[in-house]
């Protein structure tokens, strides 16, 4: 390896964490608007037009903050965590396709890759739960390993499924698969396989009960302040950012589908952008289901994981395998698919309408008020003021 | 030097130096983090050889899973419970064990002929067809060990309604 490639290796990761780190900016200004819009709020406004310029005053603020490391922490294993988190997330990058041309390093066994990669992410959580020496801190580091072990199953399930469809593990090569038809159409049952457990990887609301503020306060990441608890954030972002890469590739056919007439740069540009769009899309499906579902109790979550995704996964494999073997049309498979889809919907309602069922607000007009005072609920609950 | 041979040491270096972390550390969740080191190492070593698939399996199902389990069950212990860990009675026998287990591998090194030429990657499909042709049996088998391992474990772990006053076996 002569001197030239070394740097042009080194060029290739710095652009590619620049453009990242772009990314991850604009997503935190994404998602506190989108939620803002959920929550009928304005979002930040404030700085630069319709507060724009919000995440970069976030992350000055976050730099210039002090770091603090607890008295009891150990220090080595505390320093090391945010780079234990980060750099599996990076490297994932190394073989994600945007375009046909645009890939760092586009390896045969990419999809192998990443998820073997994406597994270390969970040490560092671990890490820092432990070496912040803080009880809170080792209860989350504890829910997210038994979390993302769990959720990991289902997860290279899904995975597998894509791959036994496309008969490669090249992500190029599987979106150049779907430029008929999208894998979304022949398996809904493995995107929503992939995207339930994606979610649960990346820890966001359904299933963040590591670092639920309400019962962990924070989880691994209650010590930690300043730079280093923004390199949790900036993975965090990343993986966000890649998975719903991931699932436009795997799944949305990626740029390949519905196929474009153009050659050449035309074809690139509009290939990056038919993929920006596609990734937005999914990402604002999980910012809204993020402002919908209420957190999972963490042993509905393991439920929910272990008696519901991983025996779906496993039926996912089997039926896939059925059709692959005898050489039946693909609508088989996606009726099959489909059937099983509804099927675990309806698992899903039927556990969670129970008896406890009841209106949580409920509008009571101010004459039947004041005209029941006594037995009126305001009055037998707010008497302590 | 080639550059192979420099990312060959660097490889053997982390393999080493995570090795003699996980027997020199007192602290055991020391110990299972220079594991983690040495698997990465490891998987580099294969990389190095063009076992591809060999050194993501490595990363997937050492670096990940089983370091990760180890920890998990570590950090429920505390430091102190292990201070003493390295008095045992045993040394004798796990001495004579380990040469032996040394022996072996020495023997196996030397008797193995070095391959010559070029060396490439064998291609993921041809090593799936021949995992699931020729050598199908031993791969069933493998499963098997782990589904009966699997089903040990719950059985140890597993305690009918009536056991509770027994104690705990620890």
């Amino acid at each position: 390896m002569s001197l030239s490639e070394v740097f042009i290796i080194l060029a290739k990761a710095v652009i590619l964490m620049l453009s990242v780190s772009l990314v991850v900016l604009v997503l935190t200004y994404a998602e506190r608007k989108a939620l803002a819009r959920i929550q009928q709020r304005m979002g930040p406004t404030r700085v630069g037009f319709k507060g724009i310029l919000q995440p970069v005053a976030d992350s000055l603020k976050l730099i210039t903050k002090e770091d603090i490391l607890p008295t009891w922490a150990d220090r080595g294993v505390y320093w090391l965590a945010p780079i234990a988190v980060f750099v599996p997330a990076f490297l994932m990058w190394v073989t994600i396709p945007v375009t046909r041309q645009i890939v760092v390093e586009n390896l045969d066994l990419g999809l192998f890759y990443i998820t073997a990669v994406s597994v270390l992410s969970v040490l560092g959580l671990l890490m820092a739960g432990w070496g912040s020496a803080s009880k809170w801190a080792v209860m989350g580091g504890l829910r997210a390993a038994g979390q993302l072990i769990s959720y990991e199953i289902p997860f290279i399930m899904a995975i597998l499924g894509v791959a036994m469809l496309a008969q490669s593990l090249d992500l190029t090569e599987i979106v150049a698969q779907q430029h008929s038809v999208s894998f979304a159409l022949v398996q809904p049952l493995g995107l929503f396989i992939f995207l339930t457990s994606a979610l649960a990887e990346l820890g966001r609301t359904p299933f963040d009960i590591h670092h639920a503020e309400s019962e962990v306060i924070g989880g691994p990441f209650v010590e930690y302040s300043g730079a280093h608890w923004s390199i949790f954030f900036l993975a965090e972002y990343m993986n966000t950012f890649t998975i719903a890469v991931l699932t436009v590739l795997l799944f949305l056919g990626g740029w390949s589908w519905p196929t474009m007439p153009f050659e050449g740069f035309l074809h690139a540009t509009l290939s990056l952008i038919w993929l920006l769009i596609k990734t937005s899309a999914v990402l604002w499906l999980i910012f809204w289901i993020r402002g919908t579902y209420p957190r999972l109790r963490i042993d509905q979550l393991m439920a929910f994981g272990w008696k519901l995704l991983v025996p779906l996964s496993f039926l996912n494999i089997v039926i896939t395998a059925i059709v692959l073997f005898y050489g039946l049309p693909l609508w088989v498979l996606t009726c099959l698919s489909g059937i099983l889809l509804v099927g675990a919907v309806c698992i899903i309602r039927l556990n969670s309408s129970s008896s406890m069922e009841r209106d949580t607000v409920r509008l009571v007009s101010a004459k039947d008020v004041r005209s029941k005072a006594k037995f009126s609920p305001l009055e037998t609950s707010g008497g302590a003021e | 030097m080639p550059g192979s041979l420099i990312l060959f040491y660097v490889a053997a270096a982390f393999v080493l130096s995570g090795g003699i972390g996980v027997v020199v550390s007192k602290n055991i969740v020391y110990c299972a983090f220079s594991l983690l080191v040495s698997m990465i190492g490891i998987a580099g070593v294969f990389l190095l050889a063009f076992a591809e698939f060999l050194a993501l399996v490595q990363i997937l199902i050492y670096g990940g899973a089983v370091v990760i389990v180890i920890l998990f069950a570590l950090m429920l212990t505390r430091i102190e419970d292990f201070r003493d860990i390295s008095d045992n009675r045993n040394r004798p026998l796990a001495l004579v064990i380990s040469l032996g287990l040394l022996a072996m591998l020495i023997a196996s090194l030397v008797r193995t002929p070095t391959p010559q030429g070029d060396q490439s990657a064998v291609s993921m499909v041809e090593l799936g067809e021949s995992l699931f042709t020729d050598w199908a049996i031993p791969f069933e088998v493998a499963s098997l060990v782990l589904l009966v391992a699997l089903v040990g474990a719950i059985v140890i772990v597993r305690r009918d309604a009536g056991d509770e006053e027994q104690g705990d076996p620890s």
